[in-house]
């Protein structure tokens, strides 16, 4: 009862600044169902019952939208997982097989281009050195003779500073580790990617776009949905993929087995075992975000 | 009781719509000028809410640029008010005590232009109540953007209570109440250093931006908002009292400068500062401070910006230090917009640009603003001139022209010209 109460007065109140701008969305378009979808809250408060007509409303839409059968998915954490990586810096080449996979498989927007993936090629005499990394290498062959390659992307930080200093609460980590964003909540006032020091985030500067017969199907709410311009998008361990027990696309991708990924709370795991047998390191360790995504070096 | 008030103040509302109605033939000229301003630059942000922020050269290693800069100069012109609040009213230092409601109402205008900077920038305009407070899910305590957002609301809502009632009495007659005034007045001093500080906090909170993580950041703020905030009164001061019944004495205009050329110093022995801390460390974070003055390698695109601001800053400082050009109005006036276009510079191009340049991971993304980007600016530049010439021609005909409930016959003085922008 009182629930309900509450229920009533959050849409009153809500209603009352927001029909200022609801007039201006009039104009373009004026009925309930997008009305309904402009007053929809933050993932987080809604109802189980709200989240199943919500997407079953989006997956009409992408269907109609892609001419193809779109399923998008809401699954939450699963328990006892806290999902963690490790990339092998001795086995990495360079090839970028990664990187493309990952726009195929999470719906990025080839024109503009976003790459949630970037492959650093840093010299070997300087280290691991942001400042003399190229990311725009483009030689015949990788590798290149005297350089190393490190592949970036989010992070996982369990101290994430993306997600203390969104204003709106558009982004979270949840129980499993991951940081993910609500597309719908996100305003794109963009401090999370100014907070982030590893430039995982990536901004819709325009409408996305991808070509219908390339886009994949197999989404999730929080993961690989189809985005729109405007808002904020990052790697989120293709969680459309690990919390079915897959692995991430980049992952089964690499053609030297570079990439490892495993739940970091099962003690006969791989990625447990890569922590307890070699020695790791995470990027930017002074910056206290303390990353889920480990980089070691196995040979 | 309620309904004689109530109409109280519909005659204020009529009889400020009458001295806005009322001027000669630049001071419509003048609002025709900004009229048009205002299409040619909405024009260009009607596009970029078309086809969206793609139109900005702002991409992702340079995510904020020439809108965010000029929204942490305008919190900077907004903050300026105390300047002349502090001395009116805490030294009851009587030449300056009536023009500070016109410092308020340049506050009033500043934060609204401030939340249109902000509101222009963000990618989903329409879904900013997301970020509010009861209607929204705002990140209260946690993000500072949160905190800045609550702050300039504050600051707004006293200001324009302040300025709105003191008007309000001026046109009905009436001696204004000083224990509503005093309280809130006096509130909006910390207000004033809070929204400096707290915009300050914004890129101060981020660790992943060496250039911005360093403590003096929002004392530098607060200085070079003392320095370009009191120009624009200074020139408009002068130019009000030449062409309208606006009054102030010289005294007042000096003084304002005499505190102009101590936030200068502190400002300037400020960056010094944090130049010696930088230059000389020499760690990886300076390639920030190289890219700033000197360029790296090809790229030194924003070099001459930052040596124009270093370059006019410095010459209106000696302008204003010696009292022989500060009290020569030719000299003050060179020096308050060599200071005005200084700061402007610093704050539009030199904060926010050498921040994200190179990127977190090294790359270099070479950003200057784009057509869209210089038209939208516009926009909100001339709505902002427009709402502050409503404004003061409301506040001129109260306070000078004897315009009230009573004799609602306004005597016209001919125009109402540019102010500094």
């Amino acid at each position: 009862m009182q629930q309900e109460n509450k229920t009533s007065r959050r849409d009153f109140l809500k209603a009352a600044p927001v029909a200022a701008a609801a007039g201006a969305m009039a104009l373009s378009s004026c009925n309930s169902d997008s009305m309904k979808e402009y007053l929809q809250n933050n993932f987080r408060t809604l109802s189980k019952d709200e989240i199943k007509e919500i997407i079953t409303n989006l997956e009409v839409k992408y269907t109609k939208k892609y001419g193809k059968k779109f399923s998008v998915s809401a699954k939450p954490a699963l328990d006892k997982t806290l999902f963690g990586y490790a990339l092998d810096l001795s086995r990495c080449i360079g090839c970028r097989r990664c990187e493309y996979a990952c726009v195929d498989e999470n719906n990025q927007s080839r024109d503009p281009q976003i790459h949630w993936i970037k492959v650093l090629e840093m010299e070997k005499d300087k280290g691991i050195d942001f400042a003399h990394a190229n990311i725009h290498y483009n030689p015949e062959l990788v590798p290149e003779e005297g350089y190393f390659y490190v592949p970036i992307a989010c992070q996982q930080c369990k101290n994430p500073p993306c997600v203390k200093v969104c204003p709106a609460q558009a982004t979270w980590q949840e129980r499993d580790g991951i940081v993910v964003i609500d597309y719908d909540w996100c305003i794109g006032c963009r401090y999370c990617m100014a907070a982030c020091p590893y430039g995982a985030r990536h901004f819709n500067w325009g409408e996305p776009g991808i070509p219908d017969e390339e886009v994949n199907p197999i989404t999730h709410y929080l993961g690989n949905r189809p985005r729109t311009k405007g808002v904020v998008e990052k790697c989120t361990f293709c969680v459309q993929r690990v919390r079915e027990g897959r692995y991430p696309a980049c992952v089964e991708v690499c053609p030297v087995g570079s990439r490892k990924f495993g739940n970091l709370l099962d003690p006969n795991s791989e990625i447990r075992y890569i922590l307890e047998n070699k020695r790791v390191l995470v990027l930017k360790a002074e910056q206290n975000t303390q990353p889920k995504f480990y980089y070691y070096f196995g040979v | 009781m309620f309904n004689f008030k109530n109409m109280k103040f519909y005659n204020f509302f009529l009889g400020s719509l009458k001295a806005i109605s009322r001027g000669g033939k630049y001071y419509y000229s003048w609002l025709i000028f900004l009229l048009v301003a205002i299409l040619w630059g909405g024009w260009g942000y009607l596009q970029q809410l078309n086809h969206g922020l793609i139109l900005t050269h702002m991409r992702d290693s340079v995510s904020w640029a020439f809108y965010i800069g000029n929204f942490t100069f305008m919190v900077g012109v907004a903050a300026a008010a105390v300047m002349l609040v502090i001395p009116a009213y805490v030294y009851n230092w009587k030449p300056i005590k009536e023009i500070v409601i016109f410092g308020e109402l340049l506050a009033v205008t500043a934060v609204l232009m401030c939340i249109g900077f902000i509101m222009v920038d963000i990618g989903n305009p329409a879904q900013f109540w997301h970020m509010l407070p009861i209607v929204g899910t705002i990140n209260f305590p946690s993000s500072i953007l949160g905190w800045d957002f609550i702050v300039l609301s504050l600051y707004f809502i006293i200001n324009l209570s302040v300025v709105t009632y003191l008007l309000y009495c001026g046109y009905n007659n009436k001696e204004y109440n000083k224990s509503i005034v005093y309280p809130l007045v006096l509130l909006s001093i910390p207000a004033a250093i809070g929204i400096h500080t707290v915009t300050a906090f914004l890129f101060n909170a981020l660790p992943a931006r060496p250039f911005w993580n360093s403590a003096l950041l929002a004392p530098r703020f607060l200085a070079s908002a003392f320095c370009s905030g009191p120009a624009i009164l200074l020139i408009l001061f002068q130019i009000l009292r030449k062409t309208t019944s606006f009054r102030i004495k010289d005294e007042a205009i000096y003084t304002i400068a005499e505190l102009m050329v101590y936030s200068m110093f502190v400002y300037l022995f400020f960056s010094v500062a944090e130049l010696f801390k930088e230059f000389y460390s020499d760690t990886e974070h300076l390639i920030y401070w190289e890219y700033l003055l000197f360029g790296i390698g090809d790229n030194k695109e924003i070099v001459f910006y930052s040596w124009s601001s270093i370059i006019f800053g410095t010459i209106a400082f000696f302008l204003f230090l010696f009292p022989k050009t500060r009290k020569n109005f030719l000299t003050l006036n060179i020096g308050a917009v060599l200071i005005y276009v200084s700061v402007y510079i610093e704050k539009g191009m030199a904060l926010i640009i050498p921040g994200f340049t190179p990127d977190v991971v090294g790359q270099i993304y070479v950003y200057t603003p784009s057509l869209t980007e210089i038209k939208t600016t516009v926009m909100i530049f001339s709505l902002g001139s427009l709402l502050f010439t409503f404004m003061l021609k409301i506040a001129i005909a109260i306070i000078f022209e004897n315009h009230n409930v009573v004799t609602d016959e306004i005597i016209v003085k001919e125009e109402l010209p540019e102010i500094g922008t």
